[in-house]
C-alpha cells in the first residue's frame, strides 16, 4: 500500500510541475490544485499507513497505542484542505479577471508587464 | 492571556468591521482604533518580557509537546511592536491616500486579516500553526495585491500568487516529512529532539525545503524575481504594508529556525547562507542602480537589504545576529518611510518615473526631506539608523573572522548610496525636462509620513540606549537551551 501510495503521490508531483511549467494560465492553477492534492497525500502517508484502525479512541475506555492510527496527519490536512480550497478558488477567481482584463490565458502575456 | 491578543484583536476587528461593511468612516474610525489598541498591546508585551523574561502559553490548555505553544521573547516582542507601530501609523497614510473604490472594497478588513497572520507567525512556537499564519498572511495580501484589478496588478499578482504558494507548498511537505520522522510539531520538542545528532537524510531534506519555502517568502537569491514583478504595480500603501512585513516574516523565521534546529551542521550551513547573502545583497542593488523608477529602485533594494540580514544569520554571534534584528527593525521604518514619500511624489506628479520627474525640493522642500532621511538611513549615514544596524553587522562579521562577506557588505553599501542619490536628483533636484503641474498632496498622508520620520530620527539617535536590548534579544534567540526550557518547563508536572 505504502509502494502504491508513494508512485501516486509522484504521479502528483509530476503532472503537477508538468502542468506549471505549460504556458496556459489556465493549467497553472490546474497545476497548484495537484500539487495541494499530491502535498495532502504525503502528508497522511507520513502518519503511517495502518489498515483497519480508526484514529479515535472508543468513549468506553483505554485502548492500546498499537490499535489506532495517528489522528494528528487527518487533523493536518483537514486544515491543508480548506486553505487550499480557499486558495483554489482565489487562483480561478484571479485568472478569470486575466482574462477578461488582457483577452488571453497565455502566459507570454505576462512577459514585460511590469510596471516601468 | 495577553500572547493571545496581539493575533485576537485584528481577527475581533475583521468581525466589527464586516459589521459596518457599507460605511467608509465608522471603517476608518475603527480601523484606527484597533492599530492604536494592538500598538498599546504590543508595547505591554515588550515591557513585561523586557522585565520578567519570556511568557509561553498553551492554546486550550493542552500541554506543551501536544497543544499549540505561543511564545514571546524579546525578539517576537521587538518585531511585534515595530509591526504595531507602522501599523498604526500606515493606516492613516492609507486613510488618506488610498482610492475610495478600493477602500470600501474591503481594503481594511484585509489589512487587519494580514495583521493577524503576521502577529501569528511572530508568537507561535508550532511548525504546523506557523504554517497556518503564513496563509493567513498570504491569503490577506493575495487580495490586497489583487484590489483594484488594474491590468499591471493582475500580471504582477499572477507571479506573487504562483510563487508564494509554491513556498506554502514545499513548507507543509517539510513539515509532513519533520513530523513523520519525530512525531512532533512543536518548535522546541522538535529542537530538543534533533540536537546533536546526524539529522539524516530526510529531516536533511526537510531542512532543505524550509530554507527555499522562507527563502520564497523572504525573497532571497535565488527566489527573488516575483518581488520586484509584483510589489510595485500595487498602489504605494499596499506596497508600504507589504514591505513593512511580508518579507520581514520570512527572516524572522530564518533566524528562529537557524537558531533552533541547525545543531552539528552549523559550517555547511554558514557556507551555505554566506554565499546566498552575498548574492542576495549584490544582484539587488546592481538591478537598483539600473532602475529608473521609484518603487522599481525601493523594491529592488528591500532584496538587498534582505541580504544583509541575512549575513547577519550567517554571522551568529551575538553582535551579528543583534545586528540583524537591529537592521530588521530600522529596514522596516527605513524602507515604509522611503516607499510612501516616495508614494506622495506620485500623488503630486502623478508618475514614479525618473525621466519625468524634477523640482521637487524647489516646490516642496519638506518632501524632499521627508525623503531624504529615510534614503540616507538605507544607505548607512550617520546619525540615522542604517548606519548603526551596518555598524553592528560590519563589526560582528570582522570579529567573527568572515572577511569576505563583511567586505561585500560595505561596497554595496556605496551602491546602494549612488542609487538613493539616484533618485534624490532625478525626482527632487534637476530641472525636469518639461514642467508638470502638480496636484495637491493628502495632508492626512503627509503627516503619517511625517511622523514615521521622526520615528525613524528618534529610533536612531536613542540607539545608544536600545541597543542593549536588541544584544539580549540576540543572547535570548542563540541560545537554544533557553527556549527549549521556557517553553517546555510549564509541562513538567
Amino acid at each position: 500500500m505504502l509502494l502504491v501510495l508513494a508512485i501516486v503521490i509522484g504521479l502528483l508531483f509530476s503532472i503537477a510541475v508538468y502542468l506549471l511549467l505549460r504556458r496556459s494560465i489556465v493549467k497553472l492553477v490546474l497545476g497548484i490544485i495537484f500539487l495541494s492534492y499530491g502535498t495532502n497525500l504525503l502528508l497522511f502517508v507520513t502518519g503511517g499507513l495502518q489498515s483497519g484502525k480508526p484514529a479515535f479512541v472508543p468513549a468506553d475506555g483505554i485502548v492500546q497505542i498499537s490499535e489506532v492510527s495517528d489522528p494528528l496527519p487527518q487533523a493536518l490536512i483537514l486544515t491543508a484542505l480548506v486553505i487550499g480550497f480557499g486558495v483554489a478558488a482565489f487562483a480561478l477567481v484571479l485568472i478569470y479577471r486575466f482574462y477578461k482584463e488582457t483577452g488571453t490565458v497565455d502566459m507570454d502575456e505576462l512577459a514585460g508587464g511590469d510596471p516601468s | 492571556m495577553i500572547l493571545f491578543l496581539p493575533v485576537f484583536l485584528p481577527l475581533l476587528t475583521i468581525v466589527l468591521l464586516l459589521l459596518v461593511r457599507k460605511k467608509l468612516h465608522a471603517q476608518q474610525w475603527i480601523s484606527v482604533l484597533a492599530s492604536l489598541a494592538q500598538l498599546v498591546v504590543a508595547v505591554q508585551l515588550l515591557v513585561s518580557v523586557y522585565t520578567s523574561g519570556p511568557m509561553v502559553a498553551q492554546a486550550g490548555s493542552w500541554q506543551a509537546p501536544f497543544g499549540i505553544t505561543f511564545y514571546a521573547d524579546l525578539f517576537s516582542a521587538i518585531m511585534l511592536v515595530t509591526v504595531a507601530l507602522l501599523g498604526f501609523i500606515l493606516v492613516f497614510y492609507a486613510i488618506g491616500l488610498l482610492d475610495n473604490e478600493r477602500k470600501r472594497n474591503s481594503f481594511f478588513v484585509l489589512l487587519q486579516g494580514l495583521f493577524a497572520g503576521v502577529n501569528g507567525s511572530f508568537l507561535t512556537g508550532d511548525l504546523f500553526n506557523l504554517y497556518v499564519w503564513f496563509e493567513v498572511m498570504v491569503i490577506a495580501s493575495f487580495v490586497l495585491i489583487t484590489l483594484g484589478g488594474t491590468k499591471d496588478q493582475l500580471k504582477g499578482s499572477v507571479k506573487y500568487v504562483v510563487m508564494n504558494l509554491l513556498g506554502s507548498t514545499f513548507f507543509v511537505i517539510a513539515i509532513g516529512l519533520i513530523y513523520g520522522q519525530t512525531g512532533t510539531l512543536n518548535m522546541a520538542d522538535l529542537a530538543q529532539k534533533i540536537a546533536n545528532q546526524d539529522p539524516g537524510a530526510v529531516t536533511g531534506s526537510a531542512f532543505m525545503l524550509f530554507f527555499v519555502a522562507f527563502g520564497i517568502k523572504a525573497a532571497v537569491f535565488p527566489f527573488y524575481f516575483w518581488l520586484p514583478a509584483s510589489y510595485p504595480s500595487a498602489p504605494s500603501p499596499v506596497f508600504a504594508f507589504f514591505a513593512a512585513t511580508l518579507t520581514k516574516v520570512g527572516v524572522y523565521v530564518i533566524i528562529r529556525f537557524y537558531a533552533l534546529f541547525i545543531g552539528s551542521e552549523i559550517e555547511f550551513w554558514q557556507q551555505i547562507v554566506f554565499v546566498i547573502a552575498a548574492f542576495t545583497m549584490v544582484s539587488g542593488v546592481l538591478m537598483a542602480a539600473s532602475s529608473f523608477d521609484i518603487r522599481k529602485i525601493l523594491s529592488f533594494h528591500i532584496i538587498s537589504q534582505i541580504g544583509y540580514m541575512v549575513m547577519g544569520v550567517g554571522i551568529f554571534t551575538i553582535t551579528g545576529l543583534g545586528g540583524a534584528i537591529y537592521f530588521l527593525v530600522h529596514n522596516m521604518l527605513s524602507k515604509t518611510a522611503a516607499i510612501m514619500s516616495g508614494g506622495l511624489v506620485n500623488q503630486m506628479k502623478g508618475s514614479y518615473n525618473l525621466k519625468n520627474l524634477g523640482y521637487i525640493y524647489k516646490e516642496k522642500p519638506l518632501l524632499a526631506f521627508l525623503f531624504l532621511i529615510p534614503a540616507l538611513s538605507l544607505a548607512g549615514i550617520p546619525p540615522t539608523p542604517g548606519f548603526y544596524g551596518k555598524l553592528f553587522l560590519i563589526y560582528g562579521g570582522f570579529e567573527a573572522g568572515n572577511i569576505v562577506i563583511t567586505i561585500i557588505a560595505i561596497l554595496v553599501s556605496v551602491l546602494t548610496l549612488f542609487s538613493m542619490v539616484k533618485i534624490w536628483n532625478e525626482a527632487f533636484w534637476k530641472k525636469p525636462a518639461e514642467e508638470t503641474d502638480s496636484k495637491p498632496v493628502s495632508n492626512m498622508a503627509y503627516s503619517a509620513t511625517a511622523a514615521l520620520v521622526v520615528v525613524l530620527l528618534l529610533f536612531g539617535f536613542a540607539t545608544f540606549l536600545l541597543a542593549d536590548v536588541f544584544f539580549e534579544a540576540s543572547a535570548q534567540v542563540m541560545d537554544k537551551e533557553f527556549y527549549i526550557n521556557n517553553v517546555l518547563k510549564i509541562t513538567a508536572p
